[in-house]
């Protein structure tokens, strides 16, 4: 047993080198909003080009902050398109590398199958307790869902019931427990393979709020990471796109 | 400088840290005793149930919190039943989360101050003729008195500091849930630096000006 061990070393040195010789990591900070899309994109990507794809998930501004004080991000997907601009605008970020990689879909859910009508009614009747939504100062789709009561004329008769999350997996899971009856949520998180997963959904219409649009950057650390090229290549791909269009999101 | 918000948030801050400690003071009393006195086989479990949220992660008492006290689950079931409706979003909800997550910070000084009286004074209590009643406020409490300073000043503190659980179950409604951890991580969300600094100092004088006079005031008292 003893005099096998050095060979032991040797191999898993030979295979350690082996793999980082041909396959690169990238390390992606992924808007919460875009958590299960990426996390099949990712599957598909690491199959396909053999690189691995290490996920991050979190709200954009906390994502700003790290970045800004040297966080090891090859990639960012933001969830809005001000903050990747920024990043590109303060050197952080590989000048004119940014994309637009989907346009969010705001949807109005509850967990209950058939209390959300397909006119979003149910905001006006108001036997709901609590509405959840993701904190407007910060995040994309707490500000659209805001905007879109404001052109509706319901925000003054709604937003003393508005509970608050950080970013929108938290009004997601408000609303998925149940404490909160309503919940402003991105369309992704509730639906998948072209259909709402559970409960009921009124998809708010484009109209009624400015464009989510939701934009990715190649952060300096990734510039000659051959791993978060071929991961930029492969969001454009229309393989990607076909996923990311399944969630509901449009391009 | 602070703006109003940032005042709503310290002044509700400070409202649930004293509701808090003045009710773990309260509840915190019997179960010290129970376990500073007690020869039964649970003391173990009971003081491991009492020190759980020194380990657990803020996250885990904040998701099972929310889910317990949600309107499926049982705490929530009941009360709703009770006609009180359900606790997450409100200053009741907190409440009840902060006296769980500071309990080990109040029961644990005051059980290690009981312990230390040991048998004597209450067995010469006792032939006196004092009642156990009369034992426990004459005696037992003014013996015990650095274990409660400690067990105040600790349930206090922890309870202004406390982030996770909060933000899991509060909803940062103001004036009701948002507290001053949770307007700070807003602030710093937003890229409010300056405002993020100001209440943030703020915490770190505040922590350290409580400590420096728990250990100056009670430099017996049981050390964090």
């Amino acid at each position: 047993m003893k005099t096998r061990l050095p060979l032991l070393f040797a191999a898993l040195f030979a295979m350690g080198l082996s793999t980082s010789l041909h396959a690169a990591e990238v390390q992606v900070a992924v808007a919460a909003n875009f958590t299960a899309p990426m996390q099949k994109i990712a599957a598909e990507f690491e199959k396909d080009s053999g690189h691995k794809a290490a996920l991050s998930f979190g709200s954009t501004g906390k994502f700003y902050a790290q970045i800004k004080n040297g966080a090891p991000f090859d990639i960012f997907l933001a969830a809005d398109d001000e903050t990747p601009a920024k990043l590109e605008k303060e050197g952080v970020a590989v000048g004119s590398s940014r994309f637009t990689y989907a346009i969010g879909q705001l949807a109005l859910w509850s967990a209950r199958p058939g209390y959300v009508d397909d006119n979003g009614e149910v905001l006006k009747k108001g036997t709901f307790a609590h509405l959840a939504i993701a904190n407007p100062r910060l995040a994309p789709y707490g500000a659209a869902a805001v905007e879109a009561l404001t052109k509706m004329g319901l925000l003054s008769s709604v937003e003393g019931r508005f509970v608050q999350g950080e970013n929108i997996a938290q009004a997601y899971q408000f609303t998925s427990t149940g404490n909160a009856e309503l919940g402003f949520v991105a369309l992704s998180q509730v639906y998948a393979d072209g259909k709402l997963k559970n409960g009921s959904a009124w998809i708010v219409p484009p109209s009624l709020h400015s464009p989510i649009r939701q934009d990715a950057v190649v952060l300096a650390k990734g510039k000659d990471n051959p791993a978060a090229a071929a991961l930029v290549r492969f969001l454009k791909s229309d393989q990607a796109r076909a996923v990311i269009k399944s969630y509901g999101y449009d391009l | 400088m602070l703006g109003d918000t940032d005042l709503a948030a310290i002044a509700l801050t400070l409202k649930l840290a004293i509701v808090t400690t003045v009710l773990l003071l309260f509840f915190g009393t019997p179960i010290a005793w129970w376990l500073a006195r007690t020869r039964s086989a649970w003391k173990g479990a009971v003081g491991a149930v009492v020190a759980l949220p020194i380990v657990l992660p803020p996250t885990v008492i904040g998701f099972y919190l929310l889910v317990m006290l949600g309107p499926q689950g049982p705490v929530g079931q009941l009360t709703q039943a009770l006609g009180l409706g359900v606790l997450p979003f409100t200053f009741a909800g907190l409440v009840v989360a902060s006296v769980f997550y500071s309990l080990p910070f109040v029961v644990q000084p005051i059980q290690n101050a009981f312990e230390a009286i040991g048998e004597r004074p209450l067995e010469a209590a006792a032939t006196l003729r004092a009642s156990p009643l009369d034992t426990f406020f004459s005696v037992v409490l003014p013996l015990a008195r650095p274990g409660y300073l400690t067990a105040s000043v600790l349930g206090f503190a922890h309870t202004v500091g406390e982030f996770g659980v909060v933000l899991m179950i509060g909803g940062n409604i103001p004036d009701r849930t948002r507290v001053v951890s949770v307007q700070i991580y807003d602030h710093v969300e937003a890229l409010e630096y300056a405002q993020a600094h100001w209440l943030s100092a703020g915490m770190v004088a505040f922590s350290f000006v409580v400590l420096l006079l728990l250990y100056t005031l009670n430099p017996t008292g049981r050390r964090v």
